[in-house]
This record gives structure tokens, sequence and C-alpha cells, in this order.
């Protein structure tokens, strides 16, 4: 072919080289920009959904997606709390509507490290603030909380929300949200039926020591243990550990343990009065 | 060279010598992944035609400029392209499935059966040709990817596209999963058994040694 030389010479494969890269750039910088608000209103839009479903409020299959931010304004009360503290945090210092709780965990001020290494998968350091989710009742009066939690699985971070009753024991739902574990297997914890063996469930032992856990295999349901154990997802054994360990950390003392403490003495003090 | 017809080469792929069986066990690699349901596996074999279709169309417009030195990482760098403008859509407006399919959209840029195409067809043929090839061999390898789907759900986990089929034990029914067909490595043995069929049905398939 005639125009082969021209074709590789070095001038000409600089230039396609070139224009190609300039063009390519241009074309994926353009739909990420573009589509980013798009993208962003759909990630939120989840999460609500998400809270909802984790909460028992929101039924995936009789209900629709844009039902979501009409039930998540009447029944849920968003706040930012210390997890150090367990305390609404102070406005002046932190504002909630511009709190970006997943960038917070990279910010060297709005983070802290994690006490002893391998708490938490390989994640090094987390927020200091964290969004609750309270649920309210028709009267007003907070009947669960739903708290985000995250923490490593097999390949991924996975992201998800704990509802725990105002007695801070008993688990009400759990959702995952975001995670990049095998479809089939490890992504299996998005499954319903699965995140449906957790309602019920109890973290805490007598003796206050956090006993939740996702077992290998099949609980025994006659064991006394049963009501701390969650079943294995076969062929995600180290999916499973990941939740199971994220979830002893996020409701231990160095993740919202404080904030437990405190919902679990004013429901024992309305008890009280 | 004379020029293919646009219904061969569309169709032929399908019926007769399917890429991923035919001639070279291509783009297998993602048929691990995405199979284990169907719904995923759709997917991904609509994300993989439009990709096949796009970059093929793309390189042959460009065949003629591309430097022969450089041919490869620049089919590489369009199929990247579009492959991350399918992925940006469908988190975009299909934010679902997109969740579901995670990293494996991405994994479109390594399936060899793209840059195969672009390099036996679409560096030689026009661009409407091309893209009708890039069509076609999505279709015979979204086909294989179905299939394969098809009884790893089936057989796995009781269901076809999310739908009881078979009721498991564990919901107090009569089957029991196998999990075998969950785990990757099944995907290998049903292809291996599609290809045997395949070839036992059309013999001249098998290639001869020689």
């Amino acid at each position: 072919m005639p125009q082969n030389k021209g074709r590789d010479s070095i001038g000409q494969t600089l230039l396609v080289a070139t224009a190609l890269c300039v063009f390519c750039s241009v074309l994926v910088a353009g739909a990420a920009v573009g589509l980013r608000d798009k993208q962003e209103a759909n990630k939120l839009q989840d999460q609500k959904k998400n809270v909802l479903l984790a909460a028992g409020l929101f039924d995936e299959k009789e209900q629709d997606a844009s039902e979501v931010n009409a039930i998540f304004e009447t029944s849920i009360v968003q706040e930012l709390i210390d997890l150090q503290t367990g305390q609404p945090v102070d406005t002046a210092l932190v504002d909630p509507e511009t709190y970006e709780q997943r960038e917070a965990s990279r910010n060297p001020e709005l983070s802290t490290p994690i006490e002893s290494a391998g708490e938490l998968g390989g994640i090094k350091k987390r927020e200091k603030y964290s969004f609750i989710y309270r649920v309210q009742g028709e009267s007003g009066e907070t009947e669960m909380v739903v708290l985000p939690i995250y923490g490593k699985g097999l390949w991924s971070t996975v992201y998800g929300f704990i509802a725990i009753n105002v007695d801070a024991n008993t688990i009400e739902g759990i959702t995952f949200y975001e995670h990049g574990e095998t479809p089939g297997l490890g992504a299996e914890i998005e499954n319903p039926k699965w995140r449906a063996l957790w309602e019920g469930k109890q973290l805490f032992g007598k003796d206050g020591e956090i006993e939740i856990k996702v077992i290998k295999g099949a609980v025994n349901p006659d064991s006394g243990n049963a009501k701390f154990q969650v079943d294995g997802l076969s062929g995600a054994t180290i999916t499973g550990a990941g939740v199971s360990q994220l979830v002893r950390y996020w409701m231990g003392p160095h993740g919202f343990g404080p904030y437990l403490d405190i919902i679990r003495q004013s429901a024992a003090g309305d008890a009280n009065g | 060279m004379a020029e293919p017809k646009p219904r061969e080469v569309l169709l032929g792929p399908i019926f007769d010598d399917n890429q991923m069986i035919g001639r070279v066990v291509l783009g297998v690699c993602s048929a691990l992944a995405v199979t284990s349901k169907m719904d995923t596996a759709f997917t991904m074999a609509i994300s993989v035609i439009a990709v096949l279709g796009c970059s093929n169309a793309a390189i042959s417009l460009i065949r003629n400029y591309i430097p022969s030195s450089i041919r490869i990482i620049v089919q590489m760098t369009i199929i990247s392209t579009l492959v991350i403008l399918v992925d940006q859509i469908l988190k975009a407006y299909a934010y679902d499935v997109s969740k579901q399919m995670s990293v494996f959209v991405g994994l479109i840029i390594t399936n060899c059966i793209v840059m195969g195409r672009a390099e036996a067809f679409a560096m030689s043929h026009r661009p409407g040709i091309s893209a009708i090839d890039g069509i076609g061999c999505a279709l015979g390898y979204s086909l294989i990817l179905m299939i394969v789907a098809f009884f790893r759900e089936l057989l796995g986990s009781g269901t076809v596209w999310g739908f009881e089929v078979l009721k498991l034990v564990k919901d107090g029914g009569w089957y029991v999963p196998n999990g075998l067909l969950l785990l990757p490595p099944s995907a290998f043995f049903l292809i291996g058994m599609l290809i045997w069929a395949l070839r036992t049905w059309k013999p001249e398939q098998v290639e001869h040694e020689g």
C-alpha cells in the first residue's frame, strides 16, 4: 500500500498517538463531568433507600423508588454525631449540610487512626464524625437507629447500614449498598433472604461483650448462642468474616459504642419514668 | 478482497463459526465471572455488543491512519474509552444494574474478543461492515454467555432470571443446589460441554492436526 510509508513515519506516529489521546481524554472527562450530577443523585437516593431498607420501612418489590424521598422525609431524622462521645456534633465545628462522611475518613483533620491494626480489616483510619438516622414512630418517639457501617470484604470495601432497636442490643435489619464482591457468592450479602437472618439477633452478651458473629455453615437453632449467630454464605467465607468483623467493630467501643450507651440509658430512663 | 455480505457477517458468528467456540476460545475469561446469574450476564452481553460494535466501527474509520507500530495500543485506547463511557452511562441511567456489574464492566477492556475483532477484521474492512461484524461476534458471545448463565443459575440457585423454578430445600422445597455451579470453574465445564456438543453436531469445526 502506497500510504504505508507516510503512515509509519515517526511524525505520523506521534501525531496519531497525541490526537487519539487528546480525543479520548476529552470524551472520558466529558462523560465523567457531564454525568456526575446524575450519578451523585443516584448514589444519594440509593443510600436513603438503604437506610429505609435497613429499618424495614421500604419494600423494594412493592414500592417504587420515587417514594424513597417522601418516606425518608417523614420518618427519618438525620443527625451528625461525634463517634468518641456519642453526642451530636457542635454545628459550629462541622456543618452537617456539607459534611461528606466518605471523604472525611481521608481528611487528616476529620479522621482518627483505628486503635489496633487489623481491627477493621486493612482500614487504618476512620472518620471522627458519623451520620446516624433516627427512625421515628407516628408520635415522634425514636423507634430505632440506623447506623452506617463499612469494612473490608474479600475484594472490596463493603458499605452498609444496620438498624438497631432503642434497647441498643437487638438488630432490626441490615443492608449493604456498595461493594465489589463476587456476584453469586460474596455479593449475596445483598440478598434479602440472607439479610433477613439478622433480624432479631442480639449484639451483646450478658456481660456487655460483643457476641454477634457470622459463623461458617448454618446456625444450630438449639444452641444457646443462636441469637448471636448468623448463617455463613457458602462460597463466601471471607466476605462473611469481613461482615462479621465490621459489624463487631462498629458496634464496639471504638465505633458506635458510646452512642449506643447513650440510647440504652435514655431508653432505660424512659422505661423507669 | 471481495467485500463480505452483511448478513453472513452478522449471523455467521452466531450459528456457524461462533467466536467463542469454533475458531478460538476467546473472551472466555469474563464468562467465568458474570455468568452465575442471567441478569448480570444479560447486561454484560448488551455492554459487549455496544462496545464491540462501536470499537470496530471507530477503529475501521481510522484504520488508514493508524501507524502499524502502535496499532495495538491505539486499539486498546479506543476500546478502553468506550468501556469507560459504557460504565459511566450505566452508573447514571441504570444505577442498580451498574452496582451488580461492579468491576466486570471494566473487564470488557480485557475481553480478548474485542481486540481480536479489531485486529482481525476492523483493520482491513470498511466501518459499516466492521460494525456489523462486531455486533455479530458480540451476539455469538452473548448467546454462549446466556446459555452458560442459564445452566449455572438454574442448577446453582434454582432460579431462572431471578424467578424460582426449582424450590430449594432450605426454603422447604426438594432441590439441593449444586454449589459448584456458583463457582467460576463451573463455567469452564459448561463451555467444555458446549464445545463437545457443537462439534458433535457440526464435525467440520474440529481442528485437524498436521
